[in-house]
């Protein structure tokens, strides 16, 4: 069973679809015990980095997350559920997050004379910077959707899995032992991400 | 690179997928849920989802019509039409819509789109509006909002021969004497992730987008702009990302009744150097 974390916010049902869609067994849960017992844990996530962190703690979810996280099962964060694997993130003054990894969380900031638009929302490419049980080597920059206006910068590059090109170079994945954490929204990313949850599911 | 994308927009009146001429006419294009995953199939980039059911009571319809998309759709899917509530947002966004599009809601209590922002994110929270252009013969009209006081200058038009648009609601029935460019740029400013503007001089007439309309808007925004009404052939796809900067370009009938397809459409523009997710 993959547990899909919810802390009342997010797309959930998105996240549960396209597990569903492609034959994983999924569920939506925040049951601490049930978080526990999972085979995996998905934390997805969209809003405001403050409120994801607030939620998680009045529903007492922090503890299981880590504890899921360092039992080393297959993790997966998608858009705020990467950016709360860090330290902080400097949205509205200076958030703390879940401090899995090390690296903080900040905002695209472009000149005035720049036509880049924040959000940073659409269809980008990846360029895949290490092997992965995830992606699949033969396609090194394909396409997956965003929407997002922070990125976060990882202390340790080795973690790096894939950046995309974005006015600057950013990190838009990362694979870490058993974390698995992506900027992009795979639940949204048609037959691209739902091979990519599929890889997921698959994990041992 | 990030994609220009490609949407299809879909009007969905109790339950059935329509399209008119400026905002009239309708004529029925198919069920919606079997549109949206055709779509899918095509490799569209988003989906946009209006809801002009004329009552508020038949809310539970749409709803359903998200549900069943969301099901077999995997793929941005916005929805707007009547939203009035952070309830009404709420429930949209549970059924499985991605993004949901305030109009005149927003017109008539600019803080909502502040709200709805605050609770649910900036990038979910799309505003919608419909423009016309003014005519520079014809007088002003005026104010048609309890908040003209806080925001004056929202209804100071440019003057000829430099042109102006103005908002219209509920559907593009109601003139508001609001400067639809600075209406853009006070709703970003309130935390919207996006604009979808619809000019409603070329909606349905297939005569292209208006270009200038978006151009200015676009210049005058940081978050992304949709362009809408006027789509009929490759080349207003075209010119309206490259001439009108819209980030994404909207489009209704041309899709539904199959005078172009999505992989055309791709196709052409990759080929004229925009970059798109083919």
């Amino acid at each position: 069973m993959i547990a899909i974390i919810d802390y009342g916010m997010g797309n959930l049902r998105s996240v549960h679809k396209a597990f569903e869609a492609v034959g994983a067994d999924a569920c939506v849960t925040r049951d601490p015990a049930a978080i526990a017992s999972a085979h995996s844990v998905v934390l997805p996530g969209v809003g405001a980095f403050k409120d994801c962190m607030a939620n998680l703690d009045q529903l007492g979810l922090i503890d299981p997350v880590r504890k899921s996280i360092q039992s080393g099962k297959p993790f997966l964060g998608i858009c705020l559920g990467l950016q709360l694997l860090f330290e902080q993130s400097v949205e509205f003054g200076t958030v703390p997050g879940l401090g899995v990894l090390p690296g903080k969380v900040i905002r695209f900031d472009f000149d005035d004379a720049s036509d880049l638009k924040v959000p940073h929302m659409g269809w980008n490419t990846l360029n895949l910077k290490k092997s992965s049980p995830l992606f699949d080597p033969a396609e090194p920059h394909p396409y997956f959707y965003f929407v997002h206006s922070y990125y976060v910068m990882p202390d340790n590059a080795d973690t790096v899995v894939t950046t995309t090109q974005y006015g600057r170079e950013f990190v838009s994945g990362i694979e870490y032992q058993n974390i698995h954490a992506f900027q992009f929204h795979p639940e949204k990313s048609q037959k691209a991400g739902l091979k990519l949850l599929e890889k997921f599911a698959q994990l041992n | 690179m990030l994609a220009k994308r490609i949407i299809p927009c879909l009007d969905v009146k109790d339950g059935r997928v329509v399209k008119g001429v400026q905002f009239v006419n309708l004529r029925d294009a198919g069920d919606p849920v079997e549109i949206a995953a055709a779509y899918e199939q095509e490799g569209a980039d988003e989906l946009t989802f209006l809801d002009i059911t004329a009552s508020h009571e038949n809310r539970g319809i749409i709803l359903d019509v998200v549900q069943r998309t969301a099901e077999k759709v995997f793929m941005p899917l916005t929805v707007g039409g009547g939203v009035r509530s952070l309830d009404d947002i709420r429930n949209l966004l549970k059924a499985g819509a991605d993004k949901v599009a305030i109009n005149t809601a927003a017109v008539h209590n600019p803080e909502f789109v502040k709200q709805a922002a605050e609770k649910f994110g900036s990038q979910c929270i799309v505003v919608a509006i419909d423009a016309k252009q003014v005519d520079p013969n014809a007088p002003l009209n005026p104010p048609a909002v309890e908040w003209k006081e806080r925001h004056p200058t929202l209804f100071v038009m440019p003057q000829p021969p430099q042109p102006a648009w103005e908002v219209y609601t509920h559907g593009g029935r109601n003139p508001m004497g609001i400067n639809a460019v600075l209406w853009a740029r006070l709703m970003e400013s309130y935390g919207a992730g996006e604009i979808l503007l619809t000019s409603m001089d070329r909606d349905g007439t297939k005569s292209g987008y208006d270009l200038p309309l978006n151009r200015t808007v676009s210049d005058a925004l940081t978050i992304p702009l949709v362009a809408s009404g006027g789509a009929g052939t490759l080349e207003h796809l075209y010119a309206g990302v490259a001439e009108g900067k819209a980030d994404a370009v909207l489009a209704a009938s041309i899709f539904h009744f199959k005078e172009l397809t999505i992989p055309e459409s791709k196709q052409y523009l990759k080929q004229r150097g925009i970059p798109i997710r083919i």
